[in-house]
């Protein structure tokens, strides 16, 4: 927190030089106002398109981490495909090609924000599976012995035994997924998202003063993460603290 | 042994691998209603893996594992009707941590045998208190000590209403002051007429309580007899050398 306003400061130190023009994004001024609320408009999407695509991306990792942990060479080889294929592709190839190569060969046509939340999902969903995989072989054999020798069954071991513990342990690094698709939600711009990022493309297109309005991009993502941390962090105490 | 009764557990010419490590070997052992059989041995002897077979912890590959007249095949539908016969408790008592100790009780009632949140509850009350723990149903494992822990894990398996419990070396893991405690509770639950069989190393349990002693070494039986025969005059060399071993402190 120290550090992030002594850069904040910094960066307002720098905008006193003759160099800069806040003014674009001066609260004070009239036209300033506008522009700063359609740079922070943006917020509603990159915050929608990242938590849709974490959910689902979330469910597809469990769905695809499952099969990996299979007793069966099968399931396995299902599982590596998915995990080496999806996260070979890079993620702006990958909205590319969902959002322009897709319909030309499926006959689908999704719109920008399905198309966006569809290649960060599916991206993200190899991340996920590997999280998924790695935290639930973390928890001991004693578990699963236990919960057979009450007759539990397979499904409801993940479900009431494996996942609630295996869930606890990853937090932190589901946390990291989600900041990782904020910040990556950015690059859905390219195919018109009117995000964060979007807006302040535009923006800086019609004023051209690019270097205030994407110090005040980078500020944007930087309060929108620390917000996320802070709440990921409360979270991963509350559920230690329901344990203790 | 009660040798009347028709047995309960059946093991025919059971043999397991691990890799090229035999760990049993063409084992034989019946085991009748009610009877309190004490497994011992040294370390690798077997007899852990031998318990884990019989709920199908561990897959036999050859011999026949029968319990309470079903036989345990590959059919996954086999294992779940034996380990719903089957209790056990773990030597590191395998608590779900997650859970409350009432919770850790009812999971297996509510999802398995179909009982209400109410009647599973009522239930655990009831065996935790036989387990002599009843104001503790609201505590996490991590809260309790590993005597206490090893009380619920017992109460858990008696919430299943199983017939016969297997044991695996439930007081090993324990601080020695602990270990009365937990086999106060088994020799309550041996005096109440349930199938038992233990792999442990307290002799003094086992003469007190067995009505059988197995004694193993490298995957076989040794030796089998009544506590009375068997710690006064053993019959093989290695079943005295390991009880001079163990009883000298």
């Amino acid at each position: 927190m120290k550090r992030f306003i002594i850069f904040a400061s910094l960066l307002l130190l720098a905008g006193c030089s003759a160099n800069w023009g806040w003014y674009v994004v001066d609260p004070t001024t009239p036209k300033g106002l506008i522009n700063l609320k359609f740079m922070l408009s943006g917020m509603y999407y990159t915050i929608l398109l990242s938590v849709t695509a974490i959910s689902i991306s979330v469910v597809v990792g469990l769905l695809v981490a499952l099969p990996g942990l299979s007793e069966k060479k099968g399931w396995r080889r299902f599982n590596r495909a998915y995990v080496e294929i999806v996260r070979a592709v890079p993620i702006l190839v990958l909205i590319l090609w969902v959002y322009y190569g897709l319909p030309a060969m499926s006959g689908i046509t999704l719109n920008v924000f399905w198309a966006g939340v569809l290649a960060l999902a599916l991206s993200d969903s190899a991340f996920q599976a590997e999280i998924f995989r790695a935290g639930i072989q973390s928890i001991a054999r004693g578990q699963y012995e236990a919960a057979k020798s009450v007759s539990l069954n397979y499904r409801d071991t993940m479900r009431f035994v494996i996942l609630p513990q295996a869930i606890r342990r990853i937090l932190p690094a589901l946390g990291n997924q989600l900041v990782y698709m904020l910040k990556m939600s950015s690059l859905v711009s390219v195919i018109g998202m009117q995000e964060l990022t979007r807006k302040a493309n535009e923006l800086s297109v019609s004023e051209y003063r690019p270097l205030e309005i994407y110090t005040v991009l980078v500020l944007e993502y930087l309060v929108l993460i620390l917000v996320v941390s802070a709440f990921v962090r409360r979270l991963e105490r509350k559920m230690q603290a329901a344990e203790a | 042994m009660r040798d009347i009764d028709a047995p309960v557990i059946t093991l025919r010419d059971v043999s397991k691998f691990f890799g090229d490590f035999q760990a049993l070997k063409s084992v034989n052992l019946n085991v009748a209603q009610g009877e309190r059989v004490v497994i011992c041995g040294p370390s690798g002897s077997g007899k852990s893996t031998l318990i884990r077979c019989i709920n199908r912890l561990e897959a036999h590959e050859s011999g026949q594992i029968t319990v309470n007249g079903m036989a345990l095949t590959d059919d996954p539908a086999s294992h779940e009707q034996i380990r719903g016969a089957v209790g056990m408790v773990f030597q590191q008592f395998n608590l779900f941590p997650h859970l409350t100790v009432l919770q850790n009780l009812t999971l297996g009632p509510r999802r398995v045998l179909g009982l209400t949140q109410a009647e599973a509850d009522e239930r655990a009350l009831t065996y935790l208190e036989r387990v002599r723990i009843p104001d503790q149903a609201d505590k996490f494992p991590r809260q309790l000590s590993g005597g206490q822990q090893q009380r619920v894990a017992i109460a858990r398996s008696l919430c299943m209403e199983s017939k016969i419990l297997l044991f695996d070396e439930p007081t090993s893991a324990l601080d020695p002051e602990m270990i009365s405690e937990v086999l106060d509770v088994m020799t309550e639950l041996a005096a109440s007429g349930m199938t038992m069989i233990v792999v442990t190393h307290e002799m003094g349990f086992a003469r007190k309580v067995a009505d059988t002693i197995v004694f193993m070494d490298q995957g076989e039986i040794i030796e089998v007899g009544t506590p009375d025969q068997v710690f006064t005059a053993p019959k093989s060399q290695r079943f005295a050398t390991f009880l001079k071993k163990i009883l000298q402190h």
